[in-house]
């Protein structure tokens, strides 16, 4: 079960969401699109229990959670075998991601030897690594040349089959790798409106 | 072309060392006189007759295992109470004051009370204790503090165990302001320590005889010690910098990847 259930979120005075309700499917992918600032990212902190509600419940089943954040958020001491490893996978699991998302020659590199788009398939490696149930990505593909990005989406959502993701993006070529599209306008009176349903037809 | 080999640093170093000593046998053959101001030549050769007594060990050795005690526990207590004081912020308020004035208390008044309250062999480890303390207390929570918010996020998101958030987020945050602290505290610790004997006078300590040679005007034993002051420094130091140049290695690079991750 992953569920917001009547939620709110204000940051200092200013509501980001407001009585939010909404379901996401077991299994599926579900992507997240709407406007800058309608809360996509707050929503995803809220599913990992990174922020709490101002109101409202978060109900998730989920106690093993992959994230791959906006921008890289390595540990810069460490190499990024190193970083993937941290989840708790085995050197040659983090060495065969790492490989499958272009990186083979890179596993014992660190952070800085690093261009910012390698960087953000580390993380991807890392969240890929962590055997999580459920998956949260923010803008994952961003900063990634169209071939690399393609390559790169395949191999994660090949690897997460069967796991629940949600997907945050702004860009339209990414809906394709979702089962279900959802559109969140902003507050006041925030709502998803589901634009792709499991059969891929428009609702 | 600039050099970083070890024979260059060495020679730099033999370089700088001689042009000091020959500035003092300079000096010692203007003034010319023993009792005033010994010359280096005296002062290694009173060093080395002292050496030969195992006296001279076992008052070195003392001062050396007071100094580090102190130093010891001062770290100890710093780093536990930068922790407590990281975590609340009641005891950030409550202890603060009490660190800023450990800090701006002159040593002496220190001393001076401790004599009228404790043993005098223990005098000299508090007063090192009291030196270390409020340094280490600063780095520990400024490094608490200055640990990376986003890190931390991915440290729960992940559910790290604690041992793994203390060696992956806080340890290579705080490492770095401890290191920079302790070269400074160790220095300031061993003359602060030193200093304390002078006035309390231990049995078998560096400062009682510094105060002896002082008192049956030994200036030739005194300017002995003194250099014997500044080598155990020198160890001190070199010891310090050994222990830090260890912990950076754990802190990443230089280790293999299953030792820095389980």
């Amino acid at each position: 079960m992953l569920r917001l259930n009547n939620v709110s979120l204000s940051f200092d005075g200013k509501t980001v969401l407001d009585s939010l309700t909404c379901s996401f499917e077991e299994g599926c992918v579900s992507a997240l699109v709407g406007g800058s600032g309608v809360g996509k990212t707050s929503i995803l902190r809220l599913l990992c229990g990174l922020i709490k509600p101002t109101h409202g419940k978060v109900e998730s089943d989920h106690t093993k959670i992959s994230y791959v954040f906006q921008e890289p958020r390595l540990f810069p001491h460490l190499s990024a075998k190193q970083n993937v490893m941290l989840v708790g996978c085995d050197e040659a699991r983090a060495c065969a991601l790492l490989g499958a998302l272009g990186l083979a020659e890179d596993v014992d590199r660190y952070p800085d030897e690093l261009s910012g788009g390698m960087q953000q398939r580390v993380t991807i490696a890392r969240a890929l690594a962590a055997e999580s149930t459920l998956l949260l990505l923010d803008e994952p593909f961003r900063g990634l040349d169209p071939d690399t990005k393609r390559t790169v989406a395949e191999t994660v959502f090949d690897t997460a089959r069967g796991r629940t993701v949600v997907l945050v993006t702004h860009d339209e070529a990414e809906l394709a790798y979702a089962d279900r599209v959802y559109r969140l306008l902003p507050a006041p009176h925030s709502i998803l409106l589901a634009e792709k349903s499991a059969n891929g037809t428009n609702e | 072309m600039k050099t970083n080999a070890w024979w260059w640093r060495a020679a730099k170093l033999l370089l700088s060392v001689g042009f000091w000593v020959c500035v003092w046998l300079l000096l010692s053959w203007r003034v010319n006189n023993t009792f005033l101001l010994p010359d280096p030549l005296v002062t290694v050769k009173t060093l080395g007759r002292l050496s030969l007594t195992g006296a001279f060990w076992v008052t070195a050795l003392s001062s050396l295992w007071r100094v580090l005690r102190g130093i010891l526990l001062g770290a100890v207590l710093g780093a536990v109470l930068g922790i407590l004081t990281s975590v609340s912020g009641v005891l950030r308020a409550l202890v603060s004051p009490l660190m800023t004035a450990v800090k701006a208390t002159p040593i002496a008044s220190f001393i001076i009370l401790a004599l009228i309250w404790m043993q005098r062999d223990a005098l000299p480890v508090l007063i090192t204790v009291l030196i270390v303390l409020p340094v280490m207390w600063a780095s520990v929570s400024g490094g608490i503090e200055a640990v990376d918010r986003e890190l931390w996020e991915v440290t729960k998101v992940y559910r790290f165990s604690f041992g793994k958030r203390l060696r992956v987020l806080y340890l290579p945050s705080v490492m770095p302001y401890v290191a920079t602290a302790s070269r400074s505290a160790v220095g300031m610790a061993w003359k602060a320590g030193i200093a304390a004997e002078v006035l309390c006078t231990p049995k078998t300590a560096i400062g009682t005889e510094l105060y002896f040679a002082k008192t049956y005007m030994m200036t030739e034993e005194l300017f002995a010690w003194t250099l014997a002051i500044i080598l155990l420094s020198v160890l001190l130091e070199a010891l310090l910098s050994w222990l830090l140049r260890g912990f950076s290695n754990r802190k990443g690079k230089g280790v293999s990847a299953r030792a820095a991750v389980e």
